[in-house]
């Protein structure tokens, strides 16, 4: 199915959660700190990565901690 | 020592707020952070792509600063709403540096959408820090609506032109019941200083440290010159006169003869 990640649509399989796309996109750890994901306009809390199933056509947003004032 | 600066009910040392962003290197980040003394350090959020976001928290935690996420690039209450919200998520903290701007070339804030975010955003429970405008009324009314503290700024953002309007900055630390950080315009020590003696209880600056061509020697300046300013305010300074005044008394003034 295709989803949109980061703003490009991408290819994946069914049923892929929201921690497979934060795996594929990010070196973080486990505990993810300074990495936060919304779908569509909902934060999809950290507790909740792996169960999050992703349907088709979503849009998901992996954002992470970078310089700024 | 100047005294120490709080908000939300958590006390602070240093009155320096140093932004994150523009530093040619982590490793001189790392530096200019421990030179400033800075304990809170604001850090954005971007899209991840690739790479290993780790890397700007790992060091940021190493320091032990606490990390202030800011809204930067949002133009609607919308997004920023939703910013801060992630950022809560990602840095486990409910403090945040709003910023909701109006246009980029000013970057100057969106006076309607800032309030709307903040009310919004208070009302879910975050401890608000607003960028916002040098402007009385707005400041109050952000006040209003439950905000931890006014970032008013003294000149666009990265301009480095300084306090331009003193006498409103002067105005919102007169009525202010929460601290008043300057946020915005400072370009050298002299700005940070003359903020902090109009009584701004705090001064948070980025570019002005980290595009300094020594951004690490820069760091060690403003941190002299918030204490500076902050214990001048304390102090109290004499009154503007326009005729001099001596200092030495006449009395006992010798009459040499000719």
């Amino acid at each position: 199915m295709k989803i949109v990640l980061n703003g490009s649509e991408r290819e994946v399989p069914d049923a892929v959660t929201v921690a497979d796309l934060v795996g594929a996109v990010s070196e973080t750890d486990a505990e993810g700190r300074g990495v936060a994901v919304a779908v569509g306009a909902e934060v999809v809390p950290r507790s909740q990565w792996g169960a999050r199933e992703l349907a088709e056509g979503e849009h998901v947003e992996v954002l992470g901690a970078i310089q700024g004032g | 020592m100047p005294s120490s600066l709080e908000i939300a009910g958590r006390r602070w040392d240093s009155r320096l707020i140093l932004g994150t962003g523009g530093f040619r290197s982590l490793e001189v980040m790392e530096h200019a952070i421990a030179a400033a003394g800075a304990e809170i350090v604001t850090v954005a959020l971007r899209r991840v792509d690739v790479g290993t976001p780790g890397s700007l928290v790992e060091t940021l935690d190493r320091l032990g600063c606490f990390l202030l996420p800011n809204t930067a690039g949002c133009y609607t209450a919308h997004d920023a709403v939703l910013t801060a919200r992630m950022a809560r998520e990602a840095f486990g903290t409910e403090w945040v540096k709003l910023e909701v701007i109006g246009d980029d070339r000013t970057l100057y804030p969106d006076a309607t959408e800032l309030l709307d975010a903040a009310e919004t955003l208070v009302a879910e429970g975050f401890v608000v820090l607003p960028y916002t405008n040098d402007d009385p009324i707005l400041a109050r009314r952000l006040e209003d609506a439950g905000c931890a503290a006014v970032m008013p700024l003294g000149a666009p953002i990265g301009s480095g032109m300084g306090i331009r309007n003193p006498y409103n900055l002067a105005i919102i630390v007169e009525q202010a019941g929460v601290p008043v950080i300057c946020d915005a315009g400072v370009g050298t020590a002299s700005d940070a200083a003359i903020a902090m003696e109009l009584g701004c209880d705090g001064v948070l600056l980025a570019s002005a440290v980290a595009r300094a061509k020594d951004p690490v020697k820069m760091a060690r300046a403003m941190r002299g010159a918030v204490d500076a300013g902050r214990l001048a305010f304390e102090a109290g300074r004499i009154p503007r006169r326009l005729h001099a005044e001596a200092s030495t008394p006449d009395a006992g003034l010798p009459s040499f003869s000719p």
